[in-house]
């Protein structure tokens, strides 16, 4: 993949965000691949959980925001258990998710969810599934 | 210690089976608990976003009852509850300014929260207070011969400043049926995520957890599989059916709480199981071993 990197794009106010949305230090990663070799999701992504956080260091604003690894990602914390540098990277998807979402841009879209499909999980999946992935 | 119980949600609808097990076996062992009145939904998931404080709130208040009841700590059997929770309740102990920001917000409680209540789990409760060598006292009906295999998901377990047991390698289920009786099963799986509510929008993604975790437990000789959240026990128990269409190989295993267990070898009545609410049939097998 050719990518172009730019101050522009690393300095981005985007960047700062994920910043700041996760309370996490990005550059701290030296991306040794550890999240990403234990993440039980990562056959559903299409980058990577040490790439999604190599792509914010650099500022990839586009890719990230195509991308649907975070979407994929249930927060099961296996990551931020074991990031030999305490990165919490968990933290840094839920951020993705918020930039989104605050954008009113759902991804679970409730009034397209069947009766069948609402009534056929138990309380404690549809709460969790619309906290995480609804505005 | 005054001991206030949190059932939440799903505890009172699809997972009965799971407060009316819990219920009778804390009787059994003489434990009183207190339903906390007018309780409200935890989250199920706790805010990860650091501006986010008002998903916060409706655990603090969970908190603020328990302190009403006159109690010390408050006890759910829910991973996901017990989760939610806790880090709630850290957060504000370690962060004051969030804490006088949500007391701010919600001041028509008639008492403000200060972060003195304890978050237990029921696992918790059975292992330091009422300890597992008592508890093998109690037992009337021995598992023998059962071989479970403990499933225990994200979320007892992390974030580690929160989990119950260590966070790689958890032992307090394994021991838990060792003391009832039932030949613990150990299987690399037991803390690797079922896919949690991805089960409302995307079913085929847990249908291949389910797979891949259940079928590690049957390998390693596994009878039944055992946990404590609602959300892991449906989707790793009525999610079998859409894993069998999908896995024309895959073997149906039961999947029953741990506290079902618990009430069988404490000799509480079938009723108290209601294993009625399980999709795959425990019946055969528990009957098989002689414990229904």
């Amino acid at each position: 993949m050719r990518v172009n990197i730019s101050q522009k794009k690393v300095r981005d106010q985007f960047v700062a965000k994920i910043e700041e949305l996760s309370g996490q230090s990005i550059l701290a990663c030296y991306q040794c691949g550890k999240c990403s070799a234990g993440c039980p999701a990562v056959s559903e992504m299409d980058i990577l959980p040490n790439q999604v956080i190599r792509f914010v260091q650099l500022g990839l604003k586009d890719e990230l925001l195509q991308s649907k690894s975070y979407w994929v990602c249930a927060s099961c914390f296996t990551c931020n258990a074991r990031c030999p540098k305490g990165i919490k990277i968990a933290e840094v998807m839920e951020a993705l998710r918020q930039i989104l979402l605050r954008k009113k841009k759902d991804y679970v879209k409730i009034p397209k969810l069947t009766d069948h499909e609402k009534e056929d999980v138990p309380p404690i999946a549809l709460i969790s599934s619309f906290r995480k992935y609804t505005s | 210690m005054k001991i206030s119980y949190y059932p939440g949600c799903t505890l009172k609808t699809n997972a009965k089976n799971f407060e009316d097990s819990t219920l009778c076996s804390l009787k059994a062992l003489g434990i009183e608990v207190e339903e906390i009145n007018r309780w409200n939904c935890c989250g199920t998931v706790f805010s990860l976003a650091t501006d986010d404080l008002i998903h916060h709130v409706a655990p603090i208040r969970n908190l603020i009852r328990t302190k009403q009841a006159g109690s010390d700590a408050v006890m759910t059997p829910c991973a996901m509850c017990y989760n939610t929770l806790k880090r709630a309740n850290e957060k504000v102990k370690s962060d004051p300014d969030s804490l006088e920001k949500i007391n701010n917000f919600i001041d028509y409680e008639k008492i403000s929260y200060h972060g003195d209540v304890k978050v237990l789990h029921l696992l918790e409760i059975l292992r330091d207070q009422v300890k597992f060598e008592n508890l093998a006292k109690k037992v009337v009906k021995p598992l023998n011969g059962l071989k479970v295999a403990s499933y225990y998901g994200c979320l007892l377990v992390r974030p580690k400043e929160i989990g119950l047991d260590d966070v790689e390698n958890p032992q307090v289920m394994e021991n838990l049926f060792t003391t009832l009786g039932a030949k613990s099963i150990d299987f690399p799986h037991k803390t690797e995520c079922c896919g949690s509510y991805q089960t409302v929008d995307n079913p085929s993604i847990v249908a291949e957890r389910t797979h891949k975790i259940l079928t590690s437990a049957r390998n390693r000789g596994a009878d039944v599989v055992a946990m404590s959240c609602p959300l892991c026990a449906f989707n790793l128990d009525n999610r079998q059916k859409q894993t069998a269409e999908i896995y024309s190989e895959f073997k149906k295993i039961p999947v029953l709480y741990f506290s079902q267990l618990l009430a069988i070898a404490l000799g509480c009545p079938e009723a108290a199981l209601r294993l009625d609410l399980q999709y795959v049939d425990p019946n055969p097998v528990l009957k098989q071993k002689g414990l229904l």
